[in-house]
């Protein structure tokens, strides 16, 4: 790649969402924000090998883009409401200041993430509008064709037209619940990411968990009292941290107690320990931890430990009752009684989970504890029927390579 | 901006009769804020007539929304900002009205 090609790669990552959000502001229109960004983009790539880079990426990046804009919005020149098209030609709105914390990209993430869209029409939009992730990407990644998500991106973008969702932050009292969804927004595409699913993609999706932390730090930075945002933060982080040692050489999932710890991230380790110890002070002085701030002490209980063998279980369990209490779902039961397996033995655990039957037939890693705790009982048999159903429903390539290779070792 | 908001019954699960009294008064406060343009409480849907001349002649029946389970029981159209606006509305309407409600905004 060239010093020009990595500046525009970089240009892109950096100031695409800035771009749409200044746009979306001035135009009030995300299909011109959206074309006019791409379009600055494309003469970039054209111009700037040619010309030379310039000194502020950014800010030619908006100018361009709001030229563009005006120039398309001329060019349609069907709009009734010319007095309008003149006002917005004219608008003389002083640039962003570049480098200060604008919340026109945190508007963005909110509309992105209304309520009144449905769950996936929010993440593909956010991952197109706030991400600048192509369609064909976002197709990829949920396992769609093309042409659905394109649809599904611009049936949002004429909801949000049509039905007039507001591009603005939420109100004081809106916040709370409104940052929840989109939390579960970026979770959701970490978790793409991090176990990626489909034959044909790899089995980590590097740019998708990238991007969900870049989107949560954006968030965080804007939202730095929010105990949640950083419990996300760090629960993303220690689970980073973790991925060069999460998938062998031969492309086989590594579990959490045969990887090689020296290939953790430090960095992010510590990154997320120090949010973690955060919020633990938060919560000495009262303030009840939320899900994902749980999930988050969690790891970091598991990423303090140099050995696998020194794990402080009691602690994870501890903290798996205190997540069951706040959300009393079958998934939280199953990886509790992961922990009770290591404290209380795997006959204990199996009961546990047996009782989950109804509920969890479907999850794949539901059959994947159940036959590694009968593996563990020397009911190899009945452990060898849960590793075929487990095998059946994974989606992900490097789990069905170690899926397979356990269920192999069974006599 | 103009959004129809629609109260959603369920003839298999119908919601309390006894709001009118609570209507009157959301309406009281819908006038007070400048959001209420327009209300009104729909009849039976046994009493509806669909009309369809497209053909050579027209012809009357009573229509699909009579055999349908969920059925439109009323509306309201409502002057708000922006759908969060009416959202907030909407949201205590359906409490208020014991039924689903659908906004909708007109074009």
């Amino acid at each position: 790649m060239s010093d020009v090609d990595e500046v525009i790669t970089r240009a892109h990552h950096d100031e695409w969402a800035r771009v749409v959000a200044a746009l979306t502001r001035r135009f009030s229109d995300l299909d011109i924000a959206e074309e006019a960004a791409a379009e600055a983009f494309a003469t970039a790539v054209e111009r700037w090998p040619v010309v030379g880079v310039p000194a502020n990426p950014g800010a030619w990046l908006t100018t361009t883009a709001n030229r563009k804009a005006i120039d398309r919005i001329r060019r349609e020149n069907k709009r009734d409401d010319k007095h309008k098209e003149a006002q917005m030609v004219h608008d003389d709105d002083p640039p962003e200041p570049l480098g200060a914390i604008d919340d026109d990209r945190l508007r963005l993430i909110f509309t992105c993430c209304h309520p009144a869209l449905a769950m996936e029409a929010r993440l593909a939009l956010t991952l197109r509008m706030v991400g600048g992730l192509t369609v064909p990407e976002i197709a990829r990644a949920f396992l769609a064709t093309e042409s659905a998500m394109g649809q599904r991106i611009t049936r949002a973008k004429s909801k949000i037209k049509a039905a007039r969702i507001p591009y603005r932050m939420p109100s004081a009292e809106d916040l709370p619940a409104r940052v929840t969804g989109v939390l579960a927004v970026v979770f959701l595409v970490f978790n793409e990411g991090y176990l990626a699913t489909g034959p044909g993609t790899d089995p980590v999706r590097h740019d998708l968990t990238t991007e969900a932390i870049r989107l949560t730090r954006l968030i965080r930075v804007l939202l730095p009292r929010d105990g949640e945002v950083a419990g996300l933060l760090a629960l993303m982080l220690l689970t980073e941290a973790r991925r060069a040692a999460r998938v062998s050489g031969s492309g086989e999932l590594v579990a959490l107690d045969e990887q090689d710890r020296g290939a953790w991230d430090a960095g992010l380790i510590a990154e997320g320990h120090r949010l973690v110890r955060e919020r633990l002070a938060a919560a000495a002085a009262g303030v009840a931890p939320g899900r994902y701030q749980i999930l988050a002490a969690i790891n970091a209980v598991h990423t303090s430990a140099r050995d696998s063998r020194d794990t402080d279980w009691s602690q994870v369990l501890a903290l798996y009752d205190r997540l069951v209490r706040l959300d009393p779902s079958p998934i939280v039961a199953l990886n509790r009684a992961i922990a009770v397996a290591e404290l209380d033995g795997p006959e204990v655990a199996l009961a546990i989970v047996d009782r989950l039957a109804e509920a969890l037939a479907g999850y794949h890693a539901y059959h994947v504890t159940r036959a590694d705790l009968l593996r563990r009982l020397g009911r190899g048999q009945e452990s060898r029927a849960a590793y075929d159903k487990a095998i059946d429903l994974a989606g992900n390539t490097a789990e069905t390579a170690y899926l397979t290779r356990r269920r192999d070792q069974l006599r | 901006m103009q959004y129809l908001v629609s109260v959603i019954d369920d003839k298999s699960n119908p919601g309390s009769t006894d709001r009118q009294p609570a209507i009157s008064e959301f309406n009281e406060r819908l006038i007070a804020g400048g959001y209420w343009v327009f209300a009104g409480g729909l009849a039976d849907t046994d009493s509806a007539t669909v009309i369809d001349n497209r053909g050579e002649q027209a012809v009357f029946s009573d229509g699909p929304f009579v055999e349908s389970k969920e059925y439109l029981a009323g509306v309201w159209v409502w002057e708000a900002p922006d759908l969060d606006v009416a959202l907030k509305l909407a949201t205590e309407a359906s409490k208020i009205c014991d039924r689903k409600i659908e906004v909708r905004p007109f074009r």
